[in-house]
């Protein structure tokens, strides 16, 4: 019994807090279902934000964790959408339905994103900074309207592909079953000399070659990971939304993921979570606030509370307000004591503080997308 | 077993019209610490190049314990056994400095985790972390880096950046270590610490060094034999005290 004790206080809480966090609002929200006390609309957003959640974590692996700047996280997630939901209409048509067709069709969806992560990673990989933000955001563009000229039979064409419905009270639980899926992977890789490798090449690419790490195997594999799950993501999308239209995967909807990306931190997946979640809320809110002629504020407000957050965040004279009032302070503070003794920091505690490569501001000035300088290769390895 | 641990012949670059680098014999022994020298633009950091993959030489090839190496990538050579530290320090500066030497593990068949084992913390993704972590700290020990070793890299004083910067190479376990001018930047005394680090590497890991350097008294003090450079061309090669003799290569450096 006391050798259960000593192994429990040594568990390193820290390690699990994003499961912890994502286990208690899961459990919460299902009780509340389970009580029939939630309204359509809270599911509607927990859904929303849930999707959210899959799609931030996964891009931040490819921008966080590997440094390349992707703008077609939204191209990725449409795949899903469209195959997801397709095999789940296709497997409707021989009867099977519920979780089986679900779970059937984000298989499906996933390894198809993968695919195409892959076929686009594999030349788009060896392009350097702009050119990659290029080559994704065309590709992004090229899948919305290959989909929107699909025919009617197919994928619906403009009108969009209509998706069976499943049972709108459980869903949510499902997605956020997934982002546990979604978290573990992450971290895991993150945590193995795997995940070094990616970060190695993200901090220095001419040292990870040196160093004898494969970077288009490493680039091409984070690369992947993260489409498949854009590509889950897009599957409960579809599941969520009784039609999927490709024109909800334009540009500005990549843009949006990247900002949750750069909002919570590079490198930061618990950062990437909340931003994810605040970002999410405050849309949905904003839209169904403001109706009528209110609703071309949306945006505006949208844009001012994004500035206000940079600034606080930023700001030199906010230092203090900073220092004193955050999460990581108050967390700090909780676990303290375990960290103070026999906790041996140099276990992979670190790895989520690792600051910022790109710049937030640069990223944020979306028509500005400024990386650090291109390596000139006639100086590679020297300078 | 091959005489030589590193043999080039021939070995030469053009870029475009400029013949960078021409007709390079290089002759490392096991265990040696060889010099590479010359004025700058000589070339010194091109010929490192060529031999750990960054660029292709046009002409020549080179040998790494009689295996020919030539045209592989840079991951590859690495695997085969030559690593290399960089002019300007190029670390992981947002790992850190035990994460650092960790990615050098990173194709050491002793280390191996699949992919796999790691997304499932399997037993053997468990006992290879524990194994580089330990091997980590021994290496870090040596280097007089224990005590920082859960600073981020970025943190490190310059000269044990540079040390780190060793500390890595050697972790992949290779048979030739590239130096590229390690002493630059650093002041007498650190250079002298240098030395001496230089020379306990060569014993504690048998290693055999190839350092390209400026400062001539680290270059009089450790190497054993040397290979001057100019515009591209081998001007002498041979024993340490008699190359810095010879008229030609004073020439080289001062000038008539």
């Amino acid at each position: 019994m006391s050798a259960f004790i000593v192994k429990f206080k040594n568990i390193k809480w820290k390690r699990y807090t994003n499961y912890i966090g994502i286990s208690l609002v899961l459990l919460v929200f299902t009780v509340l279902t389970l009580a029939d006390s939630l309204p359509q609309s809270t599911l509607f957003l927990l859904e929303k934000i849930g999707i959210s959640i899959i799609l931030s974590i996964s891009l931040g692996l490819v921008v966080g964790f590997l440094g390349e700047l992707s703008l077609g996280h939204a191209g990725f997630m449409c795949i899903g959408a469209y195959i997801g939901g397709k095999t789940a209409e296709l497997l409707s048509d021989v009867g099977v339905e519920g979780i089986f067709a679900l779970l059937i069709s984000v298989v499906v969806g996933a390894l198809t994103a993968a695919v195409f992560g892959f076929i686009v990673g594999l030349p788009a990989l060896r392009l350097k900074g702009d050119y990659l933000a290029i080559v994704t955001l065309a590709f992004c563009e090229i899948v919305k309207t290959a989909f929107e000229n699909s025919s009617k039979e197919s994928f619906g064409g403009p009108m969009g592909l209509r998706t069976p419905r499943f049972d709108k009270h459980y869903l949510f639980i499902i997605i956020f079953s997934f982002i546990l899926v979604c978290l573990a992977v992450m971290q895991n890789l993150i945590r193995s000399k795997h995940g070094r490798a990616i970060t190695a090449i993200r901090d220095n690419e001419i040292a990870a070659r040196a160093t004898g790490i494969n970077v288009t195997k490493y680039k091409l594999l984070a690369f992947i990971i993260s489409a498949a799950f854009a590509g889950v993501a897009g599957v409960m999308y579809s599941f969520a939304n009784s039609t999927v239209a490709a024109s909800a995967f334009d540009y500005n909807y990549s843009i949006e993921i990247l900002v949750m990306v750069v909002l919570g931190g590079m490198g930061n997946i618990t950062g990437g979570i909340i931003s994810a979640t605040v970002i999410t809320f405050l849309n949905v809110k904003l839209t169904t606030m403001l109706t009528g002629d209110n609703a071309v504020l949306k945006d505006l407000v949208y844009a001012l509370i994004l500035v206000l957050i940079v600034i606080y965040n930023n700001a030199p004279a906010l230092k203090y307000v900073r220092e004193r009032y955050n999460i990581r302070a108050l967390t700090d503070k909780i676990f303290k004591k375990r960290s103070d003794v026999s906790y041996d920091t140099d276990d992979e505690g670190k790895w989520d503080r690792v600051p910022t490569k790109i710049k937030m501001d640069e990223l944020l000035s979306v028509d500005v997308v400024v990386r650090e300088s291109v390596i000139d290769p006639d100086k590679e390895g020297k300078e | 077993m091959c005489e030589y641990v590193l043999k080039t012949e021939g070995l030469g670059i053009s870029f475009g019209g400029l013949r960078a680098v021409d007709g390079v014999e290089l002759r490392v022994r096991k265990k040696q610490i060889y010099g590479l020298i010359g004025p700058n633009g000589a070339g010194k950091t091109t010929v490192f190049n060529m031999l750990t993959g960054v660029y292709q030489p046009t002409r020549g090839t080179f040998y790494l314990d009689g295996e020919e190496l030539k045209g592989l990538s840079q991951d590859k050579i690495n695997q085969k056994g030559i690593a290399r530290t960089f002019q300007n320090i190029r670390l992981f500066n947002n790992m850190t400095v035990v994460r650092n030497v960790m990615v050098g593990f990173h194709n050491l068949p002793k280390y191996k985790c699949s992919f796999i084992d790691s997304i499932f913390r399997t037993k053997r993704h468990r006992d290879t972390e524990r194994a580089m972590r330990a091997r980590a700290k021994e290496i870090l020990s040596i280097f007089g880096l224990l005590d920082e070793r859960n600073l981020l890299a970025y943190n490190l004083p310059y000269g044990k950046q540079r040390k780190l910067e060793i500390a890595r190479a050697l972790a992949t376990n290779p048979k030739l270590l590239l130096l590229d001018e390690p002493a630059a930047g650093m002041n007498p005394q650190e250079t002298s610490e240098l030395m001496e680090t230089i020379r306990f590497v060569r014993d504690k890991f048998d290693m055999t060094i190839l350092l390209i350097e400026h400062d001539m008294s680290l270059v009089a003090g450790i190497c054993d034999e040397l290979t001057v450079l100019n515009f591209g061309q081998t001007l002498a090669c041979g024993e340490t005290s008699e190359v810095l003799k010879d008229p030609e290569v004073v020439k080289a450096y001062l000038g008539d």
